[in-house]
């Protein structure tokens, strides 16, 4: 969507260092760049502002002026400064003073805090926990059944008395029930709010002084805009909170409203959440956000999407049969369509780091039609013939041409792009073997 | 390596106000006061451009607005900065109206149902967003039917059937994991066999880098099509009014994928600006047709863009 920072920031060197030396004046340029780079990762303009000043005065110390590859400086810079202001990886949750440990779940209408009750409650059994889910939204419809949906999807029991009662006595109850049954963590669901709604903030901070949580924790959407720092910080100021979960971070959301939160109110962002799966929630990494908001490219994310459609096994079987030399044409076709399930396979090459201009060159001329086109070719071809491409002499590719509806040179250029790709992949196999690859995956892109 | 192989070689505008005044408190007041001043400077460029950008219109746009507004300053020897805070103000309204103006013109015709998609991200309001499209469409004296295609999501499809009885509408529902486009089917049936007038289909949110989900509002598509071929006769996107960037990037990927003809801004009724509005029209020119400004059924109102940047602009309804 975005020129990445990286590709600006070389441009703008670039077109500068032609001149010889560069200027204060061109770092000025870098950090307007710097600057831009986060407001359309929705970092909050004040933010930016403060930010840029900090990158500023390190990029003059560490003398950019001077370097030989001053964008890679900058960014350097950017990106630990990033890391710092983004604090430390996910904390984990603060311990209860006396058990039960409870959880409360704050945030606006949307932001996914039912699902990440839901979430919470999965990641804690998974620690040995006993959870209960509480269903203090009476106000949404059907909120309540949501949870007790969930609750019963995931088998952790949920404590609701319908819609009928004050949401402070439903959360006071449910401690005494957890209590008595001997639940421990209790997590509830507050129903969503604007920050600017006075009754429904009293209403927290009435639950809050009845049942003393051990963690206030936000939630918010990834995708929130400038926005995101008036609401964290009336929900701080108002309520309290002691962490952030950021959702729906398996969008392609920059993620910036995470660095306002933080720089703002201070609150530890705690988890993240990747997905409508109720297992879809980690701990927070600050360089995988920090590379994120600078648009850094997220191989991680990539990989995680290879994984999802394709199984472990069935990857390291095609690897091994990559590396051996022994991959041919159906296998390929095969490759294919599960490159096709992961998305536009323009999206996917977003998500490589340092892809340069040139790379986005390429990218610009590969449409679905390309696919097609591929596949054509291979489904024009016998059973025989993709097992064995050696076989197809000069009928055999027109019939393919033919029957593919494309030129016999394409057919040609498809046979020998797939040898060299072939001879390739048993040269990383050796060096597999050496130890010099990750294994585990299906396939190796660019 | 795989990259090779394609390598080619060669009206209820008094509501909108309403809700809107919030939102006008913020920084689009501060607009209108950044230029009672006495003079053009670059500082109330600066300046403005920051408050754009806070409001959500983005960096592109805001330095666009910025600079025709300084282009038509200079090439108009305007000195009086209030008449620079009209243009400014036509600017904006312009910006809105040329999506406005591909806003399709969109017929009920008698026996055939006006069916209407929803579509839209996690958490952005659609539910909602169903429910006051069928209290505004049932404001016509029309007969409105809803389909419950959220079958994802726990309990959406509870949701539809709690907002159908307060506002007594029927919904078509099957359970929880079931095939939306069996709901869409049935629901198409039901509305050619009632009479239906308007059909409402709900979709599970989805982001929109999820491709397959995404391609399966495609599928739903041609199954409307199958009864009606016109239909779905309007696609709404709604997107949340606390979005930032990422609206934009939503709105050109359900484009991609369905063929949007209208968008709802939901959750006006807070703090946040819709600034991404701008974005949207400007770079898609799809029609921002609704905004929704509250919880109860009632809270929608047609988006008329002179009124919201005016709202924006003015206190109270006061004039220049």
């Amino acid at each position: 969507m975005f020129e990445t920072l990286t590709d600006r920031l070389n441009e703008t060197f670039a077109r500068l260092g032609r001149k010889g030396r560069l200027t204060e004046q061109d770092v000025e340029d870098a950090m307007r760049e710097v600057r831009r780079a986060l407001l359309e990762a929705d970092v909050n303009f004040k933010v930016a502002k403060d930010f840029v000043a900090a990158v500023r005065e390190r990029a003059i110390g560490q003398d950019v002026l001077h370097s030989l590859t001053p964008a890679q400086t900058v960014i350097g810079i950017a990106n630990e400064e990033l890391i710092r202001v983004l604090g430390e990886d996910g904390q984990g949750l603060l311990p209860p003073e006396r058990p039960p440990q409870i959880l409360m779940l704050v945030g606006l209408q949307g932001s996914g805090k039912t699902t990440h009750a839901a979430k919470l409650a999965v990641h804690l059994r998974k620690q040995g926990r006993t959870p209960v889910l509480v269903a203090a939204d009476v106000y949404r419809p059907a909120a309540v059944n949501q949870l007790q949906a969930l609750g019963k999807q995931i088998g952790i029991p949920v404590y609701e008395e319908g819609t009928g009662h004050d949401p402070v006595d439903i959360a006071a109850n449910a401690l005494q029930f957890a209590r008595e049954r001997g639940y421990n963590p209790v997590i509830i669901d507050t129903a969503g709010r604007l920050q600017i709604d006075d009754r429904l903030m009293q209403e927290l901070v009435n639950i809050r002084d009845r049942v003393h949580p051990t963690e206030i924790l936000l939630v918010a959407d990834a995708m929130t805009g400038q926005e995101a720092v008036s609401v964290a910080q009336t929900f701080n100021e108002r309520v309290g909170a002691s962490g952030l979960i950021l959702t729906k971070m398996d969008g392609d959301a920059r993620g910036g409203a995470a660095l306002s939160i933080r720089a703002v109110t201070g609150v530890p962002i705690k988890f993240i959440g990747t997905g409508e799966k109720l297992d879809a929630l980690e701990p927070f990494h600050a360089d995988r956000l920090a590379g994120r908001i600078l648009g850094m490219g997220d191989i991680l994310s990539l990989i995680e999407r290879a994984q999802e459609t394709t199984t472990e096994e069935d990857a390291v079987e095609m690897q091994e049969r990559l590396f051996k030399g022994q991959f041919n044409l159906e296998d390929f076709l095969e490759q294919l369509q599960k490159i096709k399930q992961m998305g536009p396979l323009t999206q996917l090459l977003e998500m490589i780091p340092g892809l340069g201009a040139q790379m986005r060159q390429a990218k610009a001329e590969i449409s679905d039609d390309d696919y097609k086109r591929v596949e054509a070719i291979i489904y024009s071809m016998t059973y025989d013939e993709r097992r064995n491409p050696d076989v197809i002499g000069r009928r055999r590719t027109a019939r393919i041409a033919k029957g593919s509806g494309t030129s016999i040179q394409e057919v040609k250029q498809l046979l020998k792009q797939f040898e060299e790709m072939k001879r390739m992949m048993s040269q990383m196999g050796r060096m597999a073997k050496k130890g010099k690859m990750p294994r585990g995956l299906p396939f190796k892109m660019g | 390596m795989i990259l090779k192989f394609f390598r080619r070689k060669s009206e209820p505008d008094v509501q909108m106000a309403q809700g809107l005044e919030k939102t006008r408190r913020g920084v689009f007041l501060e607009i209108t006061r950044l230029f009672e001043r006495d003079t053009l400077d670059d500082d109330l460029y600066e300046e403005l451009e920051m408050l754009l950008i806070q409001a959500d219109v983005g960096w592109d746009v805001s330095q666009k607005l910025v600079a025709d507004l300084q282009a038509r300053v200079k090439q108009g020897g305007i000195t009086d900065p209030l008449l620079a805070r009209e243009i400014l103000r036509e600017e904006m309204i312009s910006l809105l109206e040329s999506a406005s103006r591909n806003r399709r013109v969109k017929i009920l015709q008698r026996g055939v149902p006006f069916v209407i998609m929803v579509v839209g991200v996690n958490g952005v309001g659609k539910t909602t967003s169903i429910a006051k499209l069928a209290a505004y469409h049932q404001g016509f004296g029309r007969n409105v039917l809803i389909a419950a295609g959220d079958t994802f999501r726990a309990a959406a499809i509870d949701q539809v059937q709690v907002w159908g009885e307060r506002i007594g509408v029927p919904v078509i529902a099957h359970e929880q994991g079931s095939d939306p486009g069996a709901i869409v089917f049935d629901a198409m049936q039901a509305a050619h066999a009632r009479g239906v007038d308007v059909l409402i289909v709900d979709t599970a949110g989805r982001l929109h880098t999820k491709h397959n989900l995404m391609a399966e509002l495609s599928k739903l598509r041609r199954i409307m099509q199958k009864t009606v071929p016109e239909a779905p006769q309007e696609t709404i996107l709604v997107i949340d009014a606390t979005t930032g960037q990422n609206g934009l990037v939503q709105a050109k990927e359900f484009a991609a994928a369905v063929d949007i003809s209208d968008i709802l801004i939901a959750k006006l009724d807070g703090t946040a600006k819709g600034g991404i509005a701008f974005s949207v029209a400007k770079e898609l020119g799809t029609p921002i047709s609704y905004v929704g400004t509250g919880e109860k059924a009632t809270d929608l109102a047609e988006f008329r863009p002179d009124t919201y940047v005016d709202s924006l602009f003015f206190g109270e309804g006061e004039g220049f």
